[in-house]
């Protein structure tokens, strides 16, 4: 479309001088990069701090190697526990898989799968993307960057994977509602206790499993790849039961992050000794 | 109540322009759009905005209003404090043609590339049945008034005019997840693969669900969750899917010719 636009001229208005996007000569000559006049930054900024938060938390509880087990509760962080430096947890997940030559913390073997999880989520995509790559801050304001290919190339063409890692964090599940499931055993092993730490490793449990099943994968595998639902009655139910959570998936996946943090910290604090377990019965 | 609302609206072509200071008197209960049409009815005859409906559906009076693209029918005044300034331009995404008017023709373009729904071969026209179920995810596909202003505020071609060839943007990649999900569309018969043209020719890896389309959205359509995603994860069962792909094989080297 000829313009009869002198990009300089633009330019010397205040523009980008590359005419980059929104600043490009054919559309509306405007210098602003953007007019939002709300709080958009705030949302990105919280999102920062909140994950930023995490991962200071998590990286000091993961390399601690220390302080995660408290019988009869284990932090989630540490289980299932694949290497021979674990604490032996009786009953619990204490899988000496990987054997002795691994001398790190046993978190790092496990908590590459729920991190890979969280990473290829496309809540978390959304949310590390608008907050720490700028792409974009928020709608209608402008991203930093010279060109973008989104995620149809390498590296970020791997997100795709997300499905195998939505696999491995059912089979984490799985362990931590064992967990859960063990709190219900004294320290000597005995069933038929209950103290504050049992409620908090099954409150946990239940928003990791709520998290974990309202991914967007597992809505497309239990039913979303259909083409008939009318012929697949049951797993026409089962995709309105994961649809409904999946509304819910930013909520779920903020949930269970802090609730992960708080149950591993529970752990610490019992098993450091600065805290006794109240007891219910 | 009645009061003089102070605003800045775009003017010019594509040659140049800028934001032009207004007062424009304003009464309960009104719409951007009817201080825009008083001020083309009091002040600015030659003022340039497209419109039709007034009521949310024709998808016509797309615009940005302090910076958001909104439709200016659906943007009442009241949520402006009287003595704000209300900041109206064109759709920053496409080329202007006059003051509030863009060339929305990249959507028209990107519209024809889409292959359009396959008619099953043995059904004529009459015979078609469906089941609620089945077509109860397309309809909220339906309600798209082609607004564009998914389109206007995606990151993907707003920031990068360069990327417009290879992208479709939200409402074209929405409408071939429609297509896809469609329980009688007959494309795989007649050849084509909409899955892979997803990725290869409407350019659906450029998307990174930043959510931007369905934060716009005046018909609240969840284009992303919906749409988008589902249409990636079919596309990770024909592309990226080992598993899928070993699967696929056998079942077609078992089928009966
Ligand atoms: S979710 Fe995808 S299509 Fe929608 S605005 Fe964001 S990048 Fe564009
Ligand atoms: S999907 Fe929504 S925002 Fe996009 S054109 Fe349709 S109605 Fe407008
Ligand atoms: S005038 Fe029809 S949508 Fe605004």
């Amino acid at each position: 479309m000829a313009t009869g636009t002198d990009p300089e001229a633009r330019a010397a208005a205040g523009g980008d001088p590359a005419g980059r996007g929104v600043h490009h000569a054919a559309r509306a000559a405007i210098p602003d990069p953007h007019l939002r006049r709300d709080r958009w930054w705030l949302q990105p900024a919280v999102t920062v701090a909140g994950l930023l938060a995490f991962v200071a938390y998590s990286t000091w509880r993961a390399f601690a190697g220390a302080d995660y087990y408290a019988a009869p509760y284990v932090s989630p962080f540490y289980s299932p526990c694949l290497a021979e430096n674990c604490e032996s947890m009786p009953a619990g997940a204490d899988w000496e898989i990987v054997g002795g030559w691994w001398h790190l913390s046993p978190a790092l073997l496990v908590l590459i799968f729920p991190l890979g999880f969280r990473l290829t989520c496309y809540y978390y995509r959304k949310a590390y993307y608008r907050g720490f790559w700028a792409s974009p801050p928020a709608c209608a304001v402008p991203e930093p960057h010279r060109t973008y290919s989104g995620e149809s190339r390498f590296p970020l063409v791997l997100q795709n994977v997300h499905r195998y890692f939505f696999y491995a964090a059912v089979l984490v599940a799985g362990v931590l509602t064992w967990d859960a499931v063990l709190g219900f055993r004294d320290e000597d092993g005995a069933w038929g206790h209950m103290g504050l730490g049992t409620l908090v490793l099954l409150a946990n449990v239940a928003l990791i499993w709520a998290y974990t099943l309202s991914c967007h994968s597992c809505r497309h595998i239990v039913g979303g790849r259909l083409k008939h639902f009318s012929r697949h009655p049951v797993r026409y139910r089962m995709w309105g039961w994961v649809s409904a959570l999946n509304g819910r998936h930013m909520l779920l996946a903020w949930a269970s992050l802090v609730s992960v943090a708080v149950a591993d910290l529970y752990v610490y604090l019992v098993s450091s000794g600065a805290f006794d377990d109240p007891r219910f019965f | 109540m009645s009061y003089q609302a102070r605003f800045k609206v775009w003017r010019g072509d594509a040659g140049g322009g800028g934001l032009v200071d207004y007062e424009i008197a304003v009464n309960d209960g009104e719409v951007v759009l009817d201080a825009i049409h008083r001020l083309q009815a009091t002040q600015c005859p030659d003022l340039a905005v497209r419109w039709n409906c007034k009521a949310g559906k024709c998808g016509s009076c797309s615009a940005e209003v302090n910076g958001r693209p909104r439709l200016m029918c659906m943007t009442r005044m009241s949520v402006f404090a009287p003595e704000e300034t209300v900041t109206v331009t064109p759709m920053r995404a496409f080329p202007v043609l006059r003051d509030l008017v863009t060339d929305v023709s990249y959507n028209y373009a990107k519209a024809r590339e889409v292959a359009s729904f396959v008619p099953p071969p043995e059904l004529g026209p009459g015979e078609y049945r469906m089941k609620q179920e089945d077509v109860g995810r397309l309809q909220e596909f339906r309600k798209c008034i082609e607004c564009f202003l998914c389109q206007d505020t995606c990151h993907v071609v707003r920031d990068h005019e360069e990327n417009k060839p290879a992208f479709a943007g939200p409402r074209f990649l929405m409408r071939v997840a429609e297509l896809d999900m469609h329980p009688l569309d007959a494309a795989d018969g007649a050849g084509i693969d909409r899955r892979r043209a997803a990725r290869e020719a409407h350019g659906l890896g450029y998307c990174n669900i930043t959510k931007c389309c369905t934060e716009v959205c005046p018909e609240h359509i969840k284009i992303t969750d919906n749409a988008l995603i589902p249409l990636k994860e079919r596309v990770v069962d024909r592309s990226y899917d080992p598993l899928v792909w070993l699967g696929s094989k056998i079942r077609r080297r078992g089928a009966r010719p």
